[in-house]
């Protein structure tokens, strides 16, 4: 933006109530909301966790172990959100196009972490109703127990980690639209393709890739009433969803695997 | 760094779209998408309308068949209930005051050329029109649509094998007010972010019109129920699809065990009403600001006790998050938690009556101009405090007890929340028109429009007060056979027959609405003599607002009478008029 525009707008409108532009308080607003979607749904869980006369604790180290990796992974993504926001400022597009993809592998670390914990929970019984049956799989754990005795267990679980599972894929497809706008676009369609082939019809995922199928129309709808190019600011916005995303994980982690550990 | 820290308002003009399609259809325009949002209200409003004709035959022919259902079973009824309370909350009463009037009006009256993000704009109102298709679509599936209310309390709302219209009808339900959401999240954050951001040079917040004031405050509010919303309905649509039990219980239907176990209904009455209850004032404050806005103009003063104003509207958005509660005072809660609700909520009496006070203040000792804007203004003024005095009654957890659920409750919202922000859109309608459409509406059609929809709503609306005390229950269809409502049949004939009265009232308005787009008297830049920064501009403004240049504001919104001044009023883009005002 040239500076004499800029000094055009400074003059005739009021000072911002927040001193910063635009796009930045709009994300904050955004933040805003979703802490209260986030905050309903762990108001749900805390409701069904008190309501329920005993709560299971069945995560065994295996689970806690691969959660704590995934955790890890997500807070170093936040580290190297961090130091593309500080590229972008530079002015260094390449370290910043490089540090946005290692914070999207780090995401999609996270979600194939993710994903294969809950196929694994769910081979060992720990299910839904309407999940289908994993084929082939004599399921006789603790956990067909706790889906009998507490259902609620499986419920939340599924629904906070579902939720966040969301909001990082979309924040993957996000960065990766800051990150290589256009190009990305057909990386996020061959993505979506080998997730859904690769998945079997009986899993959950299988389904759930078609998030990204819809993830690409709607960020081609955007470039296209959008074409436009995406500045520092741009990627300093996408970090402050991606820093939230990394926060609620902090919430539900504790909550929800630790808190229903087996050790306690 | 630097560049972009100083760029703080980057430029937010895009230059004026070509072709039918991108200047009508998918526009950035904020002024299009207010007029697409108010169309759209418009559309479902009539519909809402029609079914609730639909239900007044049925309670007192409950025998005709009706044209397009039939016969009415006591399932459908209850599907014209349903359908009714959520087009009319959702589609008319959030859709038509905020989106509609205050994407049109909220950028101009604070001297911006557009909102704050164009694109989110119009993704906020195809959103929303998709959130109505889908919504509509739900009459037509197999089993029709549901019938748990609008409220969709669990577990009629949480099973697929609840009654016929809890299948897909329900799902559908479900989704549409899921993807409505979105769309107001969106709306929300923009209007907030263009309140901030791009007030004019010399908008200070303290000299905002008081309409903008009300559509920032509902943003906010929109901001945080709607997210709360969602996450209920998700969970809803998992306990629907995916065998959960959030909202179940152990239950049986028929005698048969579901398979759901453990869940909580009162956790969705919960965060039902965590958004259902700020929705309240999301409906009606927009209309309490064109309320203020109208009166000060049209009494020739300025609006008595500004801060007052802005500090009632703020706290009423502030304890309208504290009082969802009060819809659940029969559900078991400890008395003691009813207590801290019931004294929350009567609370909110206090910056209503502040408000009603300031209103009644402004009027006294003007110079009124009963203009057809001016009536609906005072209009709600009077439905404000007719259905606010029935609150008090309700907010007591020993009244409500016997109230709840009768005529009584209907009777009071429809009064405070339904009609009276209708009568706010109405007023806006009449008196923003020659501003968005160039011409005047027709003065003597909107007089008997008013008077029709005036009575007529107190026609209806009162006697509902008297049936709710003598114990009539509201939601059942046929209350013509129990012998102990016997003697209110005569009232609820006439409840009916004064509906059909407005209703035909109200056919006047949209006559009167596309006669004068085409053939209205040719109106001028400012007919009222008004003094907020939409007058100041071309009739109909030009695609970035003030052709040009941004307005500079030297003066509050509301200058009228003022000493010394050449004219009765003076506009916010005049030269300073002193300090001592």
């Amino acid at each position: 933006m040239a500076d004499s525009a800029v000094h055009d707008i400074q003059s005739v409108y009021e000072p911002s109530l927040f001193g910063t532009y635009s796009k930045k308080i709009g994300m904050w607003l955004f933040l805003l909301s979703d802490s209260l979607t986030f905050g309903a749904l762990l108001y749900a869980y805390s409701y069904g966790r008190i309501s329920t006369e005993g709560w299971p604790t069945p995560f065994h180290s295996e689970s806690i172990v691969n959660a704590t990796i995934m955790t890890a992974f997500l807070l170093t993504s936040s580290l190297t959100m961090v130091l593309a926001v500080r590229a972008s400022v530079h002015g260094d597009a390449k370290g910043q196009r490089l540090w946005l993809l290692a914070t999207m592998l780090c995401g999609t670390g996270f979600i194939v972490l993710h994903g294969r914990e809950w196929s694994n929970l769910i081979a060992e019984g720990l299910t839904l109703p309407m999940f289908p049956k994993v084929p082939g799989r004599e399921a006789a754990s603790e956990f067909v127990n706790v889906s009998k005795t507490v259902p609620q267990f499986g419920a939340t679980f599924f629904g906070l980690t579902g939720m966040h599972m969301l909001h990082v894929t979309l924040g993957v497809i996000y960065l990766g639209v800051v990150a290589l706008r256009r190009k990305f676009i057909p990386i996020l369609l061959v993505l979506w393709l080998v997730a859904w082939l690769a998945t079997p019809a009986y899993s959950p995922f299988h389904y759930g890739a078609h998030v990204l199928l819809i993830g690409a129309i709607v960020c081609s709808i955007i470039l296209w009433l959008k074409p436009k190019l995406y500045d520092s600011s741009d990627v300093e916005v996408a970090g402050l969803y991606w820093h939230f995303v990394d926060l609620v994980w902090m919430f539900i982690f504790p909550l929800v695997y630790l808190m229903s550990a087996k050790i306690l | 760094m630097a560049t972009h820290e100083f760029a703080a308002q980057e430029s937010h003009a895009h230059a004026a779209p070509q072709g039918f399609v991108r200047k009508w259809v998918f526009s950035l325009d904020h002024k299009v998408i207010g007029l697409q949002y108010y169309f759209l209200a418009l559309a479902a409003v009539f519909v809402g309308m029609f079914l609730s004709l639909l239900m007044r035959i049925h309670l007192i022919w409950p025998t005709l068949p009706l044209p397009l259902l039939g016969d009415i079973k006591p399932e459908t009824y209850l599907t014209l209930v349903t359908m009714h309370g959520t087009i009319m909350v959702f589609f008319v009463l959030t859709t038509a005051p905020q989106g509609g009037f205050g994407n049109y009006f909220l950028p101009i009256q604070i001297g911006a050329p557009d909102m704050a993000f164009p694109v989110l704009n119009m993704l906020s109102f195809w959103t929303t029109l998709l959130g109505f298709i889908v919504m509509i679509a739900a009459f037509f599936v197999a089993g029709g649509a549901p019938l748990h209310g609008w409220t969709g309390y669990a577990p009629l709302s949480a099973m697929q094998s609840t009654g016929p219209g809890e299948g897909l009808g329900a799902d559908l339900w479900i989704i549409s007010i899921a993807i409505f959401c979105i769309g107001a999240l969106m709306g929300a954050l923009n209007f907030i972010t263009t309140t901030l951001d791009m007030r004019a040079k010399g908008m200070t917040m303290m000299r905002l019109p008081l309409t903008v004031w009300a559509w920032f405050v509902t943003a906010i509010l929109g901001l945080l129920a709607f997210g709360v919303l969602l996450s209920a309905g998700i969970l809803l649509l998992m306990d629907r699809n995916l065998g959960t039990s959030f909202f179940v219980p152990l239950v049986t239907i028929n005698g048969q065990l579901t398979g759901h176990k453990g869940g909580s209904p009162l956790l969705w009455q919960h965060l039902f009403w965590f958004f259902g209850h700020p929705e309240v004032y999301i409906a009606i404050l927009p209309a309490m600001g064109m309320c203020s806005q109208l009166l000060s103009v049209f009494s020739r003063k300025p609006i008595f006790g500004y801060k007052a104003m802005v500090y009632a509207i703020l706290g009423i958005g502030f304890l309208g998050f504290m009082v969802w509660g009060h819809h659940m005072f029969m559900s078991g809660m400890s008395p003691y938690t009813a207590f801290a609700f019931s004294i929350m909520t009567m609370g909110i009496g206090v910056p209503s009556a502040i408000k009603t006070f300031n209103w009644l203040g402004t009027l006294m000792r003007g110079r009124i101009r009963f203009t057809s804007p001016m009536l609906f203004a005072i209009g709600f003024v009077s439905l404000f405090v007719s259905g606010g005095i029935s609150g008090p009654f309700l907010a007591q957890p020993v009244l409500d007890i016997q109230l709840h659920d009768t005529y009584f409750v209907p009777a009071h919202f429809h009064l405070i929340m339904g009609v009276a922000s209708i009568f706010g859109i109405f007023a806006a309608t009449y008196y923003w028109f020659p501003k968005m459409f160039g011409r005047m509406m027709n003065e003597s059609m909107a007089r008997w429009h008013f008077w029709f929809s005036f009575i007529g709503t107190y026609a209806i609306f009162m006697p509902m007060h008297y049936l709710g005390m003598a114990g009539m229950p509201r939601r059942y269809s046929q209350l013509t056979e129990v012998t102990y409502l016997h003697g209110l049949i005569p009232l609820q004939k006439f409840i009916t027959y004064a509906a059909f009265v407005t209703i035909a009232g109200q056919l006047i308005f949209l006559v009167n609405l596309f006669w004068s787009m085409f053939k209205g008297k040719q109106a001028s830049d400012n007919p009222w003599e008004a003094t907020t920064l939409e007058w100041t501009t071309a009739t109909p403004p030009p695609h970035d607002n003030f052709g040009g240049h941004t307005p500079v504001v030297h003066n509050g919104p509301y200058e009228y009478n003022v000493p010394g001044a050449p004219r009765d009023y003076v506009m916010q883009s005049d030269p300073e008029i002193g300090p001592a005002h």
